[in-house]
């Protein structure tokens, strides 16, 4: 990166840990915390979105959409995250293929199951062998998400159907008193009291997302785990910087950076629940009523 | 992202068949001198070198992607990349499940690396190897007790640390590490030859790359090409061909 740098061999003390700090690799690994934390700003909505979906749909009058949402919390919340990630990426990964191969090669005559391979023709891998390697990274990113988003979404799911169900039931009959139509006492008086009750259980969830980043690795997405591991590693002089087993260090700083990020989303969250608490009828509320907050 | 991404699977999907051929090559980049990421972040190593050759002379462009060990083999049958050239010597058990090409290396020794020169390899030791080498295979049924690690570098660990008695892998990975352990780490004078030696591994359904690669590979074993790179990677008493 710097010209100082050019022959590594040659310099020492803080100069070489200037610039091993600083290799393309280093650069790979500080970028890597983007990945995470896009994974995190990503997923986390769009698994909040899958939650309110299954939560209404867990609660609606029509049967089989009834069934739907218990099912998919059921199924998804029933299967180890681990087994979930590792059979869910491939499977869709292998159906997205198998249609598009359908579309693509209609005159296709061999099998695409042939023993152990999956063979689809050129035309249809998605993304195709010819593109760039970094459209195949975000297409892995991009599976990595919604496996990510529809695992979180089942927890979310069950958290808000609680949420919903612990809204007094007087406030949605006075709101029906006051003639207000179902959607109508959903949207006004359910909604907005119900995230009170939620909250506990969705910072839950997002400390579980922020600790469960690691899978990443498992799914092949070069994640801060990779590179530390990677880098950590000791390195002989085929390298330009050897060194001994560094690991403890570059884990330790993992520690550290997971430590902190949860504490600062603690306390996020707990302004949080203290904004959201103001004026509710539930006890936190009444506390702050009296004690004139 | 998601527009992002909605566009990325549209032009994944529209651009269509005509398309220059492109080889993914699948390597573990974690095996030096044979395969590693370096210091700027790209495949680096012996098979880097050959690969990129070997890609030139069959007129194939070529794409590498580093991928773990231990799923290196069903990643490559489900289409992940089209070869693997990752230091994987030829076996019987492999070739059942996918193809090779003609060996790019010739049957090289696995030694043992330990803290002593005469530490117990035998009978009662620990012995640490990678999952799903032919080194591991053959310490599971040597007697001695079998430690698996995921990477090359966590089984040189294991015998720093004292959790193994001895590292068991290739002699050619093990070597530089010995030579700049400054003396903590000895290679021990027991050798032993397994595989047939080291070849690029291709689905079984691949002929017409494997043509490619084989006329490839035999051209510069023929010019004596493929022997100068052995002795540049590996030093002047690697085997050679």
């Amino acid at each position: 990166m710097f010209s100082a740098c050019a022959d590594p061999k040659s310099i020492e003390g803080l100069q070489w840990l200037l610039c091993y700090l600083t290799t393309g690799k280093h650069v790979d690994f500080y970028w890597s915390f983007a990945t995470v934390l896009s994974l995190l700003a990503i997923t986390a909505p769009v698994a909040m979105g899958f939650g309110f979906a299954g939560a209404m749909a867990a609660r609606s009058q029509i049967l089989p959409l009834r069934w739907l949402g218990k099912g998919y919390t059921g199924m998804v919340r029933g299967v180890p995250d681990i087994v979930f990630f590792l059979f869910f990426v491939i499977a869709l990964d292998q159906g997205i293929e198998w249609l598009n191969h359908q579309v693509q090669c209609p005159d296709w005559t061999a099998p695409i199951r042939q023993g152990l391979e999956f063979r689809v023709c050129p035309e249809a891998k998605v993304p195709l062998g010819s593109s760039p390697q970094w459209l195949h990274k975000l297409y892995g990113f991009g599976l990595a998400i919604l496996t990510f988003a529809l695992v979180f979404g089942a927890f979310a799911a069950n958290v808000l159907y609680g949420a919903m169900q612990a809204v007094p039931r007087a406030q949605l009959e006075t709101a029906e008193a006051y003639g207000m139509s179902q959607s109508q006492v959903f949207r006004r008086i359910l909604v907005p009291q119900m995230w009170v009750y939620a909250l506990p259980g969705l910072s839950n969830l997002w400390m579980i997302l922020i600790k469960a980043t690691p899978l990443l690795f498992l799914l092949g997405v070069q994640d801060i785990v990779y590179w530390a591991r990677e880098l950590g590693g000791a390195k002989t002089s085929a390298y330009e910087y050897p060194h001994g087993d560094w690991r403890l260090y570059y884990f330790l700083f993992l520690l550290v950076f997971y430590l902190s990020f949860t504490r600062v989303s603690e306390i996020i969250l707990g302004r949080l629940t203290a904004k959201l608490s103001r004026g509710q009828a539930t006890a936190a509320g009444e506390a702050m009523r009296k004690a004139g907050i | 992202m998601k527009k992002l991404m909605l566009a990325t699977a549209l032009l994944a999907l529209t651009a269509g068949a005509s398309m220059a051929q492109t080889v993914r090559m699948g390597t573990e980049g974690a095996y030096p001198p044979y395969n590693f990421i370096n210091d700027k972040g790209e495949v680096d190593g012996f098979e880097r070198e050959l690969g990129d050759k070997l890609c030139e002379m069959a007129g194939l462009t070529c794409e590498w992607v580093t991928n773990d060990w231990d799923s290196i083999i069903p990643n490559l049958q489900s289409g992940n990349y089209d070869t693997i050239i990752a230091g994987m010597s030829i076996t019987d058990e492999r070739d059942k499940v996918i193809d090779f090409t003609q060996n790019y290396i010739p049957p090289a020794s696995s030694s043992y690396m330990a803290l002593s020169a005469d530490a117990n390899i035998g009978e009662g030791a620990v012995i640490s190897a990678q999952v799903g080498t032919i080194q591991a295979g053959y310490i599971a049924e040597s007697g001695a007790t079998l430690l698996e690690f995921a990477t090359p570098d966590e089984t040189v660990a294991a015998v720093k640390n004292g959790e193994a008695d001895a590292v068991f892998a290739d002699k050619d990975y093990l070597a530089p590490i010995a030579a700049e352990s400054g003396g903590q780490l000895v290679l021990m004078a027991q050798e032993v030859q397994l595989g047939g030696g080291v070849g690029m591994g291709l689905r079984e359904s691949d002929t017409e790359l494997k043509e490619k690669m084989n006329a490839a590979i035999s051209s510069l074993k023929a010019d004596g090409s493929l022997n100068a790179m052995i002795k540049k990677w590996f030093g002047d008493a690697a085997a050679v061909f």
